[in-house]
């Protein structure tokens, strides 16, 4: 890999010029560019997968997206097209599902019926289009490589409209997330609010798959509003926290994917598995020193 | 035996005064081609404490969803505030039978309480700093109201899901209170609370009754623990049912006459009454509502 002899060449180490050096390619900024976009957003639409325990929808989503991918790059599309039309698509296909969106059951069964179905055309596709092989594990596993400024846009402009919506269904989604019978109850639409959600996941899930392929988008779209859910129970605060580990975990994999050999998927799941595990220990040694004080304070009283 | 509501003389005496906030003509109500319960007569007046009850799956809850609008009359009417039901909005509060809120959920009590307040609004709140809006203020100020009158303030800034099943249902309480509601509808509140925590917040509703104004439509499994607060039962059956006074209804005469099957009221020392010999309702295939049904007819039996 050039980049990675490129730093070895600019020893003795200097952070400066070699940073100077990143920034001067354009695709390096661009993939910073991209990948603030796709960390705010998946860590946005990311804290209500998990609040409404939806992980193995989005898991079902981001697989679909390889054969997007790959079956665009076949038609010669531009892959992320084909994680938006497959993404997006799948989504409305669950949110139609009857009970859908609880991964429960019957529903779960066949989603993963589907999936490993829809796999396996990925791999036939990548198969029919022989000169692509090397491909395969950016789809699979991520890539920042080529992101041009024009994706950059298209990535902020879906990003903008995604976040819009949230925003404006964001109360009520949180209250249907919760507490679904008494927001029914309150007159809301529970059951088009959950469609609506699937599609603005569909569209979050093609844009992470963009930065750490379809296999590990779990790494911007669960981990950092998991981190955050485990640090603060306060709803605005973890929501603004999840975008904020997301965004810095993806610069940190992105820098460091830049001045190593090995491929950016791994260091930004890698990066965002430490700050859960993290956050895991902080809550644990928290609730043991409140444990601690328990006593004290009540014989204080 | 539809015949039982009307075959109660007394229950002309316990007609409320003045409007009711809740009154059902003939209603009934078919599931799945089935009827649950039909020609249900009941009128309930402002401030008044009112039990649902009946066997598992004879449609209690039902009834607690044909009342929010959620479930369509088959026969007859329903007025709630004067109203059609589903048109009250705001002035009912509701609380649905549950299981408990899952131990990893992550959001404060507080923001669950603060959700019936404004939780179905559309739209982000501007994050204006609370000094500079007086509708922030007051939204607050309600909150902790509510929180102190149900008593949860100790463990409300901590995560639903570690608070005990009394506590979450103290916070849920405070939840369907929280814009002052003049009804209150609570299915099975008592449900998979232990003995002491079943006293305490049928105590606390008790309250909330008198000394709030609000009315109270509560289902419940076991009529003891609010039995010392009741103005009002209604008991269903397959297709009828029985309302009045406690005293008036459940008796050993009523309920054989509304089951069709010889049962027997006992009332022991301590003032609590068991009924024995209650039937379970037919044809109870997907009660999504009883994982534990064989203990709860139990204890509903004694
Ligand atoms: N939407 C529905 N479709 C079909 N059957 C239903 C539906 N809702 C409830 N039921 C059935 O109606 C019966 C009464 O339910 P419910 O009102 O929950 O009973 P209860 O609250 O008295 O235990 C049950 O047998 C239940 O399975
Ligand atoms: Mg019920």
């Amino acid at each position: 890999m050039p980049l990675a002899d490129a730093v070895t060449t600019a020893w003795p180490w200097n952070p400066l010029t070699d940073f100077q050096v990143m920034w001067s390619y354009p695709f390096m900024v661009n993939a910073f560019r991209a990948g603030a976009v796709i960390a705010v957003l998946a860590a946005a639409v990311g804290w209500f997968v998990v609040l409404r325990r939806q992980t193995f929808a989005a898991h079902s989503l981001s697989v679909v997206g390889f054969p997007g991918a790959s079956g665009a790059v076949l038609v010669g599309v531009a892959a992320g097209y084909g994680y938006f039309a497959f993404c997006v698509g799948a989504a409305v296909l669950i949110a139609m599902l009857p009970g859908s969106g609880k991964g429960r059951g019957e529903e779960s069964a066949l989603t993963g019926t589907i999936q490993a179905f829809l796999l396996a055309c990925g791999f036939l596709f990548v198969a029919l289009y022989k000169g692509f092989l090397n491909g395969v594990n950016s789809l699979l596993f991520g890539s920042f490589l080529g992101i041009t400024t024009s994706q950059v846009l298209l990535l902020t402009v879906v990003a903008a409209v995604v976040l819009c919506v949230l925003a404006v269904i964001g109360r009520p989604l949180l209250f249907a997330s919760v507490d679904e019978s008494v927001a029914a109850a309150r007159g809301l639409p529970v059951r088009a609010l959950s469609t609506v959600f699937m599609v603005l996941l569909g569209a979050a899930t093609a844009e992470a798959s963009q930065i750490t392929g379809s296999l590990l988008v779990f790494a911007l779209l669960v981990l950092p509003a998991a981190t955050a859910q485990v640090l603060t129970p306060r709803p605005g605060l973890s929501l603004v926290l999840a975008m904020v580990i997301g965004l810095v975990v993806t610069w940190l994999g992105l820098t460091v994917a830049y001045f190593s050999p090995y491929p950016v998927g791994f260091y930004v799941t890698t990066f965002a598995f430490g700050g859960y595990v993290l956050a895991r220990l902080v809550a644990v040694v928290r609730q043991a020193s409140l444990v601690r004080r328990g006593p004290l304070l009540r014989s204080a009283v | 035996m539809t015949a039982v509501t009307s075959g109660i003389p007394a229950q002309t005496r316990t007609e409320p005064t003045g409007q009711p906030v809740l009154r059902l003509h003939d209603a009934g109500v078919r599931v799945g081609g089935r009827t649950l319960w039909s020609g249900v007569q009941l009128s309930i007046g402002a401030g008044e404490f009112t039990a649902v009850l009946g066997p598992n799956g004879v449609g209690k809850s039902t009834l607690i969803k044909a009342v929010l609008g959620l479930q369509p009359l088959a026969e007859g009417e329903i007025r709630v505030l004067g109203q059609a039901p589903g048109q009250a909005g705001r002035r009912v509060g509701y609380l649905p039978q549950r299981r408990n809120f899952d131990a990893s959920l992550r959001i404060r009590g507080t923001d669950i309480v603060a959700m019936g307040l404004d939780g179905d609004r559309w739209g982000v709140p501007l994050p204006l700093p609370e000094r500079f809006s007086p509708r922030r203020r007051a939204a607050r100020a309600r909150i902790e109201e509510v929180i102190e009158l149900v008593g949860a303030t100790k463990y409300a800034h901590r995560p639903i899901g570690q608070c005990s099943g009394g506590e979450q249902q103290r916070l849920l309480i405070a939840q369907a209170l929280v814009r002052r509601p003049e009804i209150l509808l609570l299915d099975e509140p008592l449900d998979s609370l232990d003995l002491p925590n079943q006293a305490a917040v049928a105590a606390l509703i008790g309250r909330i009754c008198r000394v709030e104004g609000v009315s109270v439509i509560m289902v419940a499994h076991d009529v003891n623990p609010i039995l010392g607060y009741l103005d009002r039962v209604v008991y269903l059956a397959e297709g009828g049912a029985a309302t009045g006074t406690p005293q008036e209804v459940i008796t050993s005469e009523t309920l054989t006459r509304l089951y069709g099957t010889p049962i027997e009221v006992l009332r022991t020392s301590d003032g609590r009454l068991v009924v024995v010999g209650q039937p379970e309702a037919p044809a109870r295939h997907s009660d999504r509502h009883a994982p534990a049904s064989a203990e709860e007819a139990d204890r509903a039996a004694g």
